[in-house]
């Protein structure tokens, strides 16, 4: 029956969006209801989807019954779910934050507020495709669907964002033929391209090894990763504030959520360590790089993307922390944890940014001075979504964190614990450096243009919902071990 | 002596080469999105040839499935890719100058 | 769910719900606020007593939270948490109705200083209440990150240059103790708190690791705890309102840390055992020398709250030094200035925000006569400096007697000639500030004039450093009764002691 059938949920997922996109395309005028409508909606099958998991481990679905290699099969394990969390709650509250950042009667909304809502749908539904689909080839299309539903999106506002557009778009088009070459080869050397199947007929010949090396560097590009980082920091910043949100939340975490689906999954043709120390030291880089960067930036929605450049680094050092087999566990349970205390903070933050550009006309840090005083609902979303992006506690930030020290203490590579703690220092850097413009007294302050309180009030929302996670981790966690490749206790004495 | 299939298995990985060296040394947007296609073109080749490999004498339908579906993305993205690039090359009023193809963005900081 | 043995719990709510009540609250509505902010003060006060009453019964207090699987937010009272949440509780309740008038004219929003103002209660709460490591780390940073809009307030060039100070110190520190809490933590397991420590069974081959765990843990407290060289963020935090530096340096941030400090050596090395890694001695020359380059440099200082701010580096290492010395009589003495130490300080803090706030005097040379046109100020200032001297019978005397008795017996005479060359230090930058407060004359009209109805100032500015004044000479006089902090100091030195 409906409530018990995985299926329905899966295949709801994907079409609820779409056929949402499809209808706001066709009805422009009612577009942002319905968008929130769906938003809404979508909660229902991820909680079904969660519960069902949750009870039941890992499900799968062939779509029409045809099974693979010709069909096309859905499947959800503890890391989908997770996933599909993390758009939803990122997407749902960004329809709200859209809802009036688009307002027909804003700017924003005359501008862009018809292209809008389709493209939004249908990078929703687009991401949730992917986070279900269990073959590589799938994987692509709902990667190339995500890619040009985005690339839009960043262009939706105007100016400057469209070279910053063109430009995401070439390097996402460079990263998607790179893992289709890296797919090609898998087929051809290994007849399939069903992820489960591939996990027990993969070897370590230099066939599979070249078509690994080229998915992982196409999804690096999509990722972001140092160095092939240049493109985000301009789409990011430039692109309206839901738009970024969502981008730096969940966009760029796709890659790395296929990035794990091969090297975890598919093709555990067993990475030598140096490899996984190579991956760690290319997120250390970034992590250096991008908080050094976040130091010098003159504004503040570029202050942020460079900080997703930066966090996105610690995702990388899920190789080196699962490497040596002890400790594994909790490295791989930090480093999803890490995807959603980020996703839910970063979103926070791009809302906050997004409240204070329309406030103030522009987001220069001089701009910006006293904004404390004028915009306290944001400022206080602001500090308590940096609370968890520095990674202090209480917050979704620090358990991720703190879960990956585990871990390099437990498998005695002391010195990820130093870089993830020096991280945390950089970002306190960066981040204090921008709360002194926010509380210096400004004794005559410039008139503001009102901001919606709904925009204002979603950012909120989701920087306590990044310190939740911080005080409720144990369910999340639970949940996330479902179907990951290590098995055991979470760590000592758990 | 390699067999047909293998020598443009090999030419289309060739190609995807030959388009990722210009995709990363071209400068106009056009010139770089003309070698995305080619590398494109490249992996259809490779997926061709490969469905030709099939051993029981037949060919592969997979590959071929999988070629149409990367033939539809192509030509989606480069519309989106040739549409942006021309919005770009029209001077606007809200910025300064027009930007010049293949120049960094130095605009957004 | 034992409604009674959550007590710890619902303390920490007494401060944290009102707190998110006044965020809300716009600047107007000052009675509400008002209200709720002694409401809340005054409630936890009463829910204290009624825990230190049930303890007394030996009743348990302990309040479970999981956050991960095998990793609790333990908050649970025993003899030590009880006597910093007793303090904090008494000069909070001071320290608000102190804050209320000080901030009466202040142009920032007074709803957002009282909002993180009670976030900072609650965090030194929090540590108080810490039944492990973990807990302690938590509430340990929310307490940096609830001082710190208290520092900016003002929002002034200044205000804001000491904020970046203030947190580039306290963050790098917190970071050293997440490692050395985290890697303790990879190979022990859960670290809750246990009198006597929970490392004595390990065997010889990790004593080493645990020598490097300890520097981490030290040096990361020590931040807080403003020992040298770590202390310099704690001068530059004087530009924050009084009420501010009233509370950083008697209740909340440098108690944490010392209070941290504490806690590591007896309850999660247990004292014999980090004598025997040869830890206490190192730590106890460091502290020595904070000791005495603290006084030292609150000499060369005119302005009254950086002297101020140089003597709390120098006296909050007593704690440090008390906890470096094997022996129980030391012990009493280094718990026991947590308490006493704070009752003088905040006395000198409020004074010296007084003369701020009615006459405008910020400086020592400004200081002729003071005694004439506000006495009562004054007296209360003239208590805490003898006090810190350790002139008897105030409080301070009595820490110091037992430090120098401790140290004989453990036979580190050194101790004693560090503590009376301090004590001469103290009384080389206090004495002459009181002679100057009543023995001179007022060098022309003050800078301010802010009368009150026939009393010096306000009264709820005047109140506060009476009544600590009045306690701290009270707890040296009364130290030998059963509910005297001494008692107390001595039943936890006990427990640290007996196998």
């Amino acid at each position: 029956m409906f409530p018990n059938d995985p299926s329905a949920w899966m295949v709801m997922l994907i079409v609820l969006p779409l056929a949402s996109a499809t209808l706001s395309y066709v009805a422009a005028g009612i577009a942002r209801w319905v968008s929130v409508a769906a938003a809404f909606l979508t909660t229902i099958p991820v909680l079904g989807l969660a519960l069902r998991v949750w009870h039941s481990g890992a499900v799968s679905h062939r779509i029409g019954g045809w099974g693979a290699p010709l069909g096309i099969e859905l499947a959800a394990d503890g890391l989908s779910v997770l996933m599909l969390t993390l758009s939803a709650i990122v997407c749902g509250v960004g329809s709200v934050y859209g809802f009036a950042y688009f307002a027909p009667e804003s700017d924003a909304g005359k501008k862009g507020g018809e292209r809008f809502w389709p493209l939004w749908l249908f990078l929703w539904g687009g991401l949730n495709a992917l986070f279900l689909s269990a073959d590589l080839f799938n994987l692509y299309v709902t990667l190339e669907v995500v890619g040009l539903a985005a690339v839009p999106l960043v262009a939706v506002a105007g100016a400057a964002a469209l070279t910053a557009a063109l430009r995401y778009l070439l390097i996402s088009l460079m990263g998607s033929l790179c893992y289709l070459l890296g797919v090609a080869i898998v087929y051809v050397h290994l007849g399939t391209l069903h992820l489960p199947t591939l996990a027990s007929v993969a070897d370590g010949s230099p066939a599979t090894g070249s078509a690994l090396a080229l998915m992982s560097a196409g999804l690096l590009m999509k990722m972001a990763v140092f160095p092939l980082h240049f493109w985000l920091p301009p789409a990011h910043a430039n692109a309206p504030a839901p738009v970024s949100a969502v981008l730096s939340a969940v966009v760029v975490k796709a890659g790395f959520y296929l990035l794990l689906r091969i090297w975890f999954g598919a093709l555990t043709a067993a990475p030598a360590i140096e490899i996984a120390q190579g991956f760690g030291v290319l997120g250390a880089a970034a992590i250096l790089w991008g908080s050094l960067n976040a130091l010098r930036a003159q504004r503040f929605k570029m202050l942020i993307a460079y900080s997703t450049v930066a966090q996105l680094g610690y995702l990388m050092l899920v190789f080196p922390l699962t490497a040596r087999g002890t400790g594994a566990m909790a490295a791989w349970s930090g480093a999803l944890y890490f995807m959603l205390a980020h996703a839910c903070a970063k979103a926070s933050v791009f809302f906050s940014a997004g409240a204070a550009l329309r406030a103030f006309g522009g987001d220069r840090l001089e701009q910006l001075r006293g904004t404390a005083t004028r915009l306290p609902v944001a400022t206080f979303a602001f500090a308590t979504a940096a609370v968890s992006l520095i990674g202090l506690p209480p917050s979704g930030g620090f358990m991720a964190k703190w879960l990956m020290i585990q871990a390099a203490f437990a498998s005695g590579q002391w010195w990820w614990a130093l870089v993830i703690v020096g991280g945390g220092l950089l970002a306190a850097g960066y981040i204090f450096r921008f709360f002194s413009t926010l509380f210096a007294y400004v004794p005559e302050p410039p008139t503001i243009t009102p901001v919606p309180a709904l925009m204002e009030w979603s950012a909120l929302g989701l920087a306590f919902l990044s310190i939740l996670l911080g005080l409720a981790a144990e369910l999340p966690i639970e949940l996330i071990r479902i179907g990951a490749p290590y098995a055991g206790p979470l760590w000592l004495g758990g | 002596m390699i067999d047909t299939p293998t020598g443009y298995a090999a030419l289309g990985v060739l190609l995807f080469a030959m388009g990722l060296l210009g995709l990363v040394l071209g400068r106009h947007p056009v010139r770089k999105i003309l070698a995305l296609n080619v590398m494109g073109t490249g992996i259809f080749l490779f997926l061709v040839a490969a469905a030709a490999r099939d051993s029981s004498g037949g060919t592969d339908p997979v590959p071929h499935a999988m070629v149409l579906t990367g033939i539809v993305v192509a030509v989606s993205a480069t519309a989106l890719a040739l549409a942006l690039a021309g919005r770009i090359q029209q001077p606007y009023a809200e910025t300064d100058a027009p930007v010049q193809p293949g120049e960094p963005d130095h605009v957004s900081e | 769910m034992d409604v009674v043995s959550w007590m710890p719990f619902w303390i920490l709510m007494s401060s944290v719900v009102p707190g998110v009540v006044i965020f809300f609250l716009s600047d107007r509505h000052r009675g509400l606020r008002t209200a709720l902010n002694m409401g809340g003060v005054t409630l936890k006060l009463i829910l204290i007593g009624f825990m230190i009453a049930g303890l007394v019964k030996d009743q348990t207090y302990l309040f479970r939270l999981p956050l991960l699987p095998g990793m609790d937010l333990v908050l649970h009272a025993d003899t030590m948490s009880v006597l910093i949440v007793a303090l904090s509780g008494v000069l909070w309740f001071v320290t608000t109705l102190y804050a209320i008038a000080y901030l009466e004219d202040s142009p920032q929003p007074r709803s957002r200083f009282f909002g993180f103002f009670s976030l900072c209660v609650s965090a030194t709460i929090g540590i108080a209440l810490s039944g492990n490591l973990i807990t302690f780390l938590i509430f340990y940073e929310l307490l940096t990150l609830s001082t710190y809009p208290l520092v900016v307030h003002r929002g002034t060039p200044n205000s804001l240059r000491a904020g970046k100070i203030y947190i580039a110190y306290t963050l790098t520190g917190g970071a050293s103790l997440l490692i050395g809490v985290a890697w303790l933590r990879s190979i022990v397991g859960p670290l809750e708190f246990v009198q006597g420590g929970i490392l004595s069974t390990w065997p010889a081959e990790y004593h080493n690791t645990f020598r490097a765990i300890f520097f981490f843990l030290i040096a990361g407290l020590g931040v807080k705890a403003a020992i040298v060289p770590f202390h310099g963020w704690l001068p530059n935090a004087m530009v924050a309102p009084a009420p501010v530096s009233a509370l950083l340096h008697a209740v909340a941030v440098v108690k944490a840390g010392a209070f941290g400090i504490v806690r590591v050596v007896y309850d999660v090395f247990g004292i014999e055992f980090a004598a025997r890694l040869d830890l206490l001695a190192p730590m106890a020359a460091v502290a020595a020398a904070t000791i005495i380059w603290g006084s030292v440099r609150a000499l060369s200082q005119d302005n009254l709250k950086k002297r101020l701010a140089f003597s709390t580096v120098s006296q909050v290492s007593y704690i440090t030094l008390g906890a470096g010395i094997l022996g129980p009589i030391a012990t009493i003495g280094g718990v026991v200035h947590l308490v006493h130490q704070g009752l003088m300080k905040i006395t000198l803090f409020f004074c010296a925000g007084n003369l701020v706030e009615t006459i405008g005097v910020h400086r020592v040379s400004e200081m002729n006569g003071v005694g004439r046109r506000m006495p009562w100020t004054m007296a209360a200032f003239t208590v805490g400096a003898l006090g810190m001297i350790g002139v008897p019978p105030i409080a301070g005397f009595v820490s110091k007697w037992y430090l120098a008795t401790g140290s004989a017996a453990a036979g580190a005479d050194w101790v004693i000639v560090v503590l009376g060359v301090s004590s001469l230090l103290n009384a080389m930058y206090f004495l002459p500030i009181l002679h100057r407060a009543w023995f001179r004359e007022p060098d022309g009209k003050w800078a301010r004039e802010d009368a009150h109805r026939g009393l010096e100032t306000h009264w709820m500015l005047l109140l506060p450093p009476v009544l600590t004044a009045l306690l701290s000479l009270l707890a040296g006089l009364l130290a030998d009764a059963p509910f005297s902090p001494l008692e107390w100091a001595r039943r936890i030195a006990q427990q640290e002691y007996l196998p």
